[in-house]
């Protein structure tokens, strides 16, 4: 493989890593952190960090509901938070943004509200062998309701979608195809356009899990025409326990409400309840006002950036850790798909993922050791896991040097 | 071997074998070499009857008694578990189960590797230890 280009000079990495305190520590008192597990999360920059603060100290109240000063304000940046992060994503309203917890919860509120209204017995629902279990498990906990098929697209051997496979999975019985933009084990960013198109050529909607693509790639769910699109926060260097749900305004009025309880209401009588429009219909109770907040500082902070320069910059350092890395003996690469963002899974000959992810983290290198929560991937490939290094806009190439060096530490304790 | 056989003296034997290393590498490579030494289970016992629950590697450790003490054999396939594994037979085997179930493991404390481990790997250590005492349970009230 070439040696990679260099990096645009336009983009300033050193100004960026200055923005997130969590990256200057030592680990172990007298050992620098390199992060590589931000596929797994993301750290924060100080803008979110002070965003939060502020909210809890000048702003803090509950939304909707108070007609006083601090309710009101509390309400307002809520609402903001909505439409920065329709802004984001190019949804066409801010109504079509649900803030749910994560990509998790919103892959589950449209099975158990989109599926559970609109599926019927013999439906098959359509995934990829790459898929994380968020994106299996609520499917599987439908069946148990309604007879449904899950029809499992396979991959390349490099780890891409098969794309003639994912044509021939489509049928007259395909109530629903659910992907992933980028897998979080191999990498691979999937055709998500085409696959959309392919499904809508038969009426058939489309679910794009994006939780990893959100912090990686400019976002245009307008012009992907997704069906629902997910992702959370704390992949893109927000908070945790906040995410979106981006669905397309007919189906988020046609879906029943998910929970019930306060701000998903209209009136309630003991009689009857009439319900809230989409978005407050699916987000019963108190929401999670902060981190909302905090996740559309997120999102700014990102758009206040050249996105297309983070991807650049991360590509890169993509790169580069790839050419260093196939070079070595006793690597082996999973996931080589031509089209690849932020992830470099591999593993080692004799080397057990997690004995290398041990030392590696006493040398200050965290990287995700293990199955990435893809269990039926591993089995597919036949590997107890992967040790995962993923990259944010905040990585260098210093930092896959230090990968380097830190599995020549590896491969000559357990070689 | 030492003439004094007890739990303690063999866990304060191995306290003071790791005291020689100064740094966290030689600790590694000492509980890696322990690793191959560990007397090995049988791969027909390679079962889930004997795997330990809460270990992110594979791990399997069997007890069985003999003239009254216990006998412990173990495998993983990922090294520094094997070597933890063998760690806590080498102060486990050849006791009585009553002993087993009572023993007190604070060496583990002592020997400087927990600091060095990471927490789901302490809670693998840990689910080890449990398991462990659990079949010494189940062997001496049999």
């Amino acid at each position: 493989m070439a040696q990679a280009p260099p990096a645009d000079v336009s983009f300033d990495v050193a100004a960026v890593r200055r923005q997130f305190p969590a990256l200057a520590q030592e680990v172990y008192d007298d050992t620098p952190l390199v992060y590589l597990d931000n596929a797994a999360t993301t750290q924060k920059p100080q803008a979110v960090i002070d965003r939060l603060q502020t909210f809890y100290a000048e702003e803090n109240s509950n939304v909707h509901r108070g007609v006083h000063r601090l309710s009101q304000q509390a309400t307002d940046a809520y609402e903001d938070a909505r439409r920065t992060l329709a802004a984001f994503i190019g949804a066409p309203s801010p109504e079509t943004v649900v803030f749910t917890r994560g990509t998790t919860e919103s892959i589950n509120l449209v099975a158990q509200t989109f599926g559970r209204s609109t599926f019927q017995d013999g439906d098959e629902i359509v995934l990829t062998a790459m898929e994380h279990h968020a994106n299996i498990v609520p499917w599987q906990l439908l069946q148990r309701d309604i007879d449904l098929t899950l029809r499992v697209v396979e991959l390349t051997d490099r780890g891409a979608l098969d794309m003639q496979a994912f044509a021939e999975a489509l049928s007259p019985r395909t109530a629903l195809v659910a992907l992933p933009h980028i897998s979080n084990t191999l990498g691979t960013v999937n055709p998500v356009a085409d696959v959309v198109e392919a499904a809508h050529a038969r009426d058939i909607p489309v679910l794009v899990d994006g939780a990893q693509a959100a912090p990686h790639r400019p976002l245009d769910v307008a012009a992907l025409d997704a069906d629902f699109y997910a992702f959370s926060g704390h992949k893109m260097f927000g908070p945790t326990g906040i995410g979106v749900l981006y669905g397309k305004a007919e189906h988020l009025a046609a879906m029943p409400p998910y929970q019930g309880g306060g701000d998903m209401i209209d009136t309630v009588s003991f009689e009857r309840t009439t319900f809230a429009e989409a978005p407050h219909k699916f987000e019963a109770g108190t929401p999670n006002i902060a981190d909302a907040i905090g996740l559309a500082a997120a999102a700014q902070w990102m758009m206040d950036h050249d996105r297309a320069a983070l991807a650049a910059h991360e590509d890169d350092v993509l790169a580069y850790a790839t050419d260093r890395l196939s070079q070595r003996p006793g690597v082996r690469l999973v996931g080589t798909a031509p089209e690849k963002a932020s992830v470099l899974s591999f593993v080692l000959d004799d080397v057990h993922p997690y004995d290398a992810g041990t030392v590696l983290d006493r040398l200050g290198i965290a990287v995700r050791t293990g199955q990435h929560c893809t269990e039926p991937l591993m089995d597919r490939l036949g590997l107890p896991g992967t040790i995962r290094a993923s990259f944010a806009c905040y990585n260098t190439r210093a930092d896959a040097d230090r990968l380097a060096e830190g599995l020549d530490r590896v491969q000559q304790l357990f070689g | 071997m030492p003439t004094d056989s007890s739990i303690d003296a063999r866990a304060q034997q191995i306290v003071d074998e790791f005291a020689l290393f100064d740094d966290w590498m030689g600790r590694y490579e000492y509980l890696i070499e322990m690793g191959k030494d560990i007397p090995r289970i049988d791969d027909a016992y390679k079962t889930d009857a004997h795997k330990i629950n809460g270990c992110q590697s594979n791990v399997w450790v069997r007890a069985d008694t003999h003239d009254g003490r216990l006998r412990f054999t173990g495998d993983s396939d990922a090294m520094i578990t094997k070597g933890l594994a063998a760690l806590l037979i080498r102060v486990l085997d050849d006791q009585p189960p009553e002993a087993v179930v009572q023993a007190d493991l604070n060496f583990l404390d002592d020997i400087g590797m927990r600091e060095h481990l990471s927490s789901t790997r302490n809670n693998g250590l840990q689910a080890m230890v449990r398991q462990m005492k659990a079949r010494a349970a189940r062997l001496s009230a049999a």
